[in-house]
């Protein structure tokens, strides 16, 4: 039976490259386009992601990370005060005005953090030292971001809001999902950077002290604080990411996208083996009149849309896999984890098998009385 | 004993809308092991009809067909390719082979329905096609056999199963003389030396010496049934 469900395949290879074409098609665009959003997902929420805190503290209906609004940094001491809190900290995230050195301004995120906690701060430095913030006036920057920001190499300076910076560091692969690249400083530098007075902070992060009961910790910063939000890290990341991708409708599009990827590829793949089947529906008349059932049938048919399922699967992944390599240095940012290949695997199956079944839908109706006709 | 094949009062009634027609009505047949019978008639004379019924492929209107003495008329759908592929080996006037599988992957489709595979498989097979007088062809594509040498590719495949049972639909229709007689002779020769009911559907007079029975079927009613002495004057007057 394997036997011919192969040979069946491989007989018509026009038919098998373009029923390949299209699983291949279909694993490429919906692989892409889930790469891109868990890219785009992870890129949102990063810095709430990689901050180390179990708390973040913001101004009261603050949406995402991009819009803190600041406020006093009593509630610093306030947070510092409360029973299983372990670390507390200021944090800044601002947008300003960097200008390149051949004089163009160009948007920057300034993210202040304490070099000495390091809550907040960048996760993979490539080169220079967390403390070298400790500075007047200095700043790491991401190496992807380097061009963008005109700098060329360590030691170079710069104005941030025409306040003279120094590059003593650089990070690497550390993105941002809006067009300005990730500024991290101290927080006194980013106080001048941002144009905030002294006394203010734009988010509180907060680490519980060891074998604190988080939930309780939650509540009773709450209420010591007041006129704040208290986010677990998860829950503030999820809000973040949850504003980008479907609050400005840049995920719905991405998902659609996946989606219609999907979809083509049942379409295609449906057509195809459709055809096929219509193609040998004579030898499965025969097979009925032999004495097969309609299940010894089906498993013709399913073997060669699984058959068809991996090799379309393997050579798609492979490419969307490259795809992935290839935007480490470029714009987009696609991320394919084991997990998202092997559920597409598993989706390739399922789309090849759901466009099978409508040759099975055909091969049911068979008259089987066809065979004595000449 | 009873016959292999045994059909009574049997009916067929195509439903088309409103409109219905009769293929078969009333029908009465006997096929016997070790002898060769055939089905003549004109075109839409029901035929091909009643050997599907006979076949287990179609289900009567109404009637009874029994199959080595077990009724299958009113088997349901799904209990009708066990009967098939365990009593009845088919003959197509197409050939009807596989053609990606070579001559003995052909026969082991057969087999592999009978849930006979591997080593054991190929060794009947061979057997099978030796058999037909194809040992030197196992690995032959249909494309490049002959149509005799199809036709007996598609004899061994049908005794794969070793069904008591063979229905046969124009054999020789698309086989010049010489292939039609080796064909005929190799049914014959299932029947006379193995014991097996061998129906034959057929428009072709060169069949005719090779029958024990010839019946003819006309307007959905079994007309006429021959004698064998009477079958053989009529052979010796066409001859």
């Amino acid at each position: 039976m394997a036997s011919l469900a192969v040979r069946n395949l491989l007989h018509d290879k026009v038919r098998l490259a373009v029923t390949l074409t299209g699983i291949v098609f279909s694993v490429v665009l919906v692989a892409i386009q889930t790469g891109l959003f868990i890219g785009f997902t992870s890129t949102t929420s990063n810095l709430i992601d990689h901050s180390g805190a179990d708390f973040w503290i913001v101004s009261k209906g603050v949406k995402y990370i991009e819009v803190g609004v600041p406020f006093s940094e009593k509630k610093l001491y306030h947070a510092r005060a409360v029973p299983g809190v372990g670390e507390a900290e200021k944090y800044i995230v601002r947008f300003s005005q960097w200008k390149r050195p051949d004089g163009a301004d160009q948007s920057s995120e300034i993210v202040g953090f304490d070099p000495d906690t390091q809550l907040g701060g960048p996760w993979r430095l490539a080169e220079g030292n967390v403390h070298d913030l400790k500075l007047q006036d200095t700043v790491l920057v991401d190496r992807f971001y380097a061009g963008k920001l005109g700098v060329t190499h360590l030691g170079q300076s710069l104005e941030i809001r025409g306040i003279r910076t120094r590059v003593v560091g650089f990070t690497e692969g550390i993105r941002t999902f809006t067009t300005s690249p990730l500024v991290f400083t101290s927080l006194k530098n980013a106080l001048r950077y941002t144009g905030l007075d002294s006394d203010r902070a734009v988010f509180l992060l907060v680490k519980a002290a060891p074998g604190a009961d988080r939930e309780r910790l939650r509540r009773a910063l709450k209420s010591a604080i007041g006129d704040v939000d208290v986010y677990t890290r998860q829950e503030f990341s999820s809000r973040t990411t949850n504003y980008w991708m479907f609050g400005t409708g840049a995920g719905v599009t991405v998902l659609m996208a996946a989606v219609l990827g999907l979809l083509v590829g049942i379409v295609v793949v449906a057509q195809t083996i459709y055809a096929a089947t219509i193609d040998h529906i004579r030898e499965f008349g025969t097979l009925k009149a032999m004495g097969a059932t309609n299940g010894y049938i089906y498993r013709i048919i399913l073997q060669q849309a699984v058959i068809s399922a991996v090799i379309g699967y393997a050579v798609g992944i492979t490419a969307a896999m490259v795809a992935e390599i290839s935007s480490r240095g470029g714009g987009a940012n696609i991320v394919l984890p084991g997990a998202v290949r092997a559920a597409l695997f598993l989706l390739t199956l399922f789309m090849c098998v759901s466009a099978a079944m409508v040759s099975i839908n055909k091969v049911t109706k068979i008259d089987p009385a066809m065979v004595f006709k000449g | 004993m009873h016959a292999a094949i045994e059909v009574r009062e049997l009916t067929k009634t195509y439903s088309q809308g409103v409109a219905a027609s009769r293929a078969l009505d009333g029908v009465d047949l006997d096929a016997h092991a070790g002898e060769v019978m055939l089905l003549m008639g004109p075109s839409g004379s029901g035929k091909t009809t009643l050997v599907s019924i006979m076949g287990c492929i179609l289900r009567p209107t109404s009637g009874s067909v029994k199959i080595q003495g077990r009724e299958v008329a009113h088997l349901r759908e799904r209990e009708l390719p066990a009967v098939r592929l365990h009593h009845i080996g088919f003959v197509f006037q197409g050939f009807n082979l596989f053609p990606t599988l070579t001559a003995a992957e052909n026969v082991g489709v057969a087999l592999d329905l009978k849930g006979i595979r591997g080593e054991a498989a190929r060794k009947r097979a061979h057997a099978l096609l030796e058999e037909v007088g194809l040992g030197d062809k196992l690995h032959t594509f249909p494309a490049d056999l002959s149509g005799g040498q199809k036709q007996r590719v598609a004899i061994a495949r049908a005794l794969a199963g070793d069904p008591e049972i063979i229905l046969a639909d124009e054999p020789t229709a698309a086989l010049d003389k010489q292939s039609g007689w080796v064909v005929m002779n190799m049914l014959r020769n299932l029947a006379h030396s193995h014991e097996r009911a061998v129906v034959i559907v057929t428009h072709d007079n060169r069949t005719l010496e090779f029958a024990d029975r010839m019946v003819r079927i006309e307007d959905g009613r079994v007309g006429h049934e021959l004698s064998r002495e009477e079958f053989h004057q009529l052979v010796g007057a066409e001859a």
